[in-house]
């Protein structure tokens, strides 16, 4: 958890629309993550399907799941699919202590995530 | 002009921010690497340090509402006391950390979690601190109308397994 800069980068991937942050996403960052996604929300079409690969993002707290929270709302409004994929062992411990691993569609890997 | 200061000579640790969340990075890794200084493990440190994250947040986003020029004060006890040289086994059982800051007060009762089953943003960083930490306690720190303190503490596992978290004794502690 060093790494106050976030940066992240987008691209479409077998038809799936993939979203990396890279840094910690805290209060400081967020704010970034946020703006990114609300872009891509109003791109998503029903049917399709956003990943959120947390792979580059060691250290999360709720400023980052309410950013997460945020995106699953749109995907339920607009009917898009959202998966989160990569999480870090002390990523994945703090969405089960909000108990949100039981709300978001949670996979291992990119591959997984990206699998019809 | 009145010295708002806290009064915590006694702290092992202490580390006074400006509100401003850029620093937060720095103060929960300051918080990490001096709790497993005092013998925590890691994970136990990391949550420690999520807690003091989250506490942080609360103050400059709820307390500040955003003014990034505030005062915040982190105090950290080892309760116990710390070991007096390298090698020595510390005699640390369990860890104090203090959050004060000149905000505006609210009442102690009213800062909860929201129920985990509204799916909504915000409003996981009180049920957070109060998950990993063994002991939180919110206060008003002066009558005078500004100003609230997080008291929280975390046991060490041997310590805290099967037993009720108590506030520790030692001249830092808060009443």
């Amino acid at each position: 958890m060093s790494n106050p800069a976030l940066t992240i980068s987008s691209r479409t991937e077998r038809g799936s629309r993939v979203i990396a942050p890279v840094g910690d996403v805290d209060l400081n960052a967020a704010p970034t993550l946020k703006a990114h996604l609300r872009t891509a929300h109003g791109e998503m079409a029903a049917g399709s399907r956003l990943v959120i690969d947390l792979a580059g993002v060691p250290y999360m707290d709720s400023s980052g799941l309410a950013t997460l929270v945020e995106s699953m709302q749109a995907s339920r409004r607009t009917g898009f699919d959202l998966k989160l994929c990569n999480l870090a062992p002390r990523v994945r411990a703090i969405f089960e202590i909000a108990k949100l691993n039981r709300v978001f569609t949670i996979v291992p890997t990119l591959d997984d995530a990206l699998a019809t | 002009m009145h010295d708002h200061t806290p009064n915590h000579d006694a702290a092992h640790v202490r580390l006074q921010i400006v509100s401003n969340p850029l620093l937060n990075s720095g103060a929960r890794e300051m918080v990490a690497s001096m709790a497993k200084r005092m013998g925590f493990a890691d994970e136990s440190a990391h949550q420690i340090a999520l807690a003091v994250d989250e506490a942080l947040c609360n103050v400059e986003h709820h307390g500040y509402r955003r003014d990034t020029t505030q005062p915040i004060w982190i105090s950290l006890f080892a309760i116990g006391g710390l070991a007096s040289s390298t090698g020595q086994q510390s005699p640390t059982t369990g860890i104090k950390v203090v959050i004060e800051d000149e905000a505006r007060q609210v009442d102690p009762d009213s800062i909860k979690s929201r129920p985990l089953d509204e799916i909504r943003p915000g409003g996981l960083g009180v049920h957070i601190i109060r998950e990993v930490m063994d002991q939180v306690i919110y206060e008003k720190r002066s009558a005078s109308g500004k100003g609230m303190r997080l008291t929280m503490i975390k046991l060490k596992p041997a310590e805290s397994a099967g037993t009720t978290p108590h506030a520790p004794q030692h001249p830092g502690a808060h009443p």
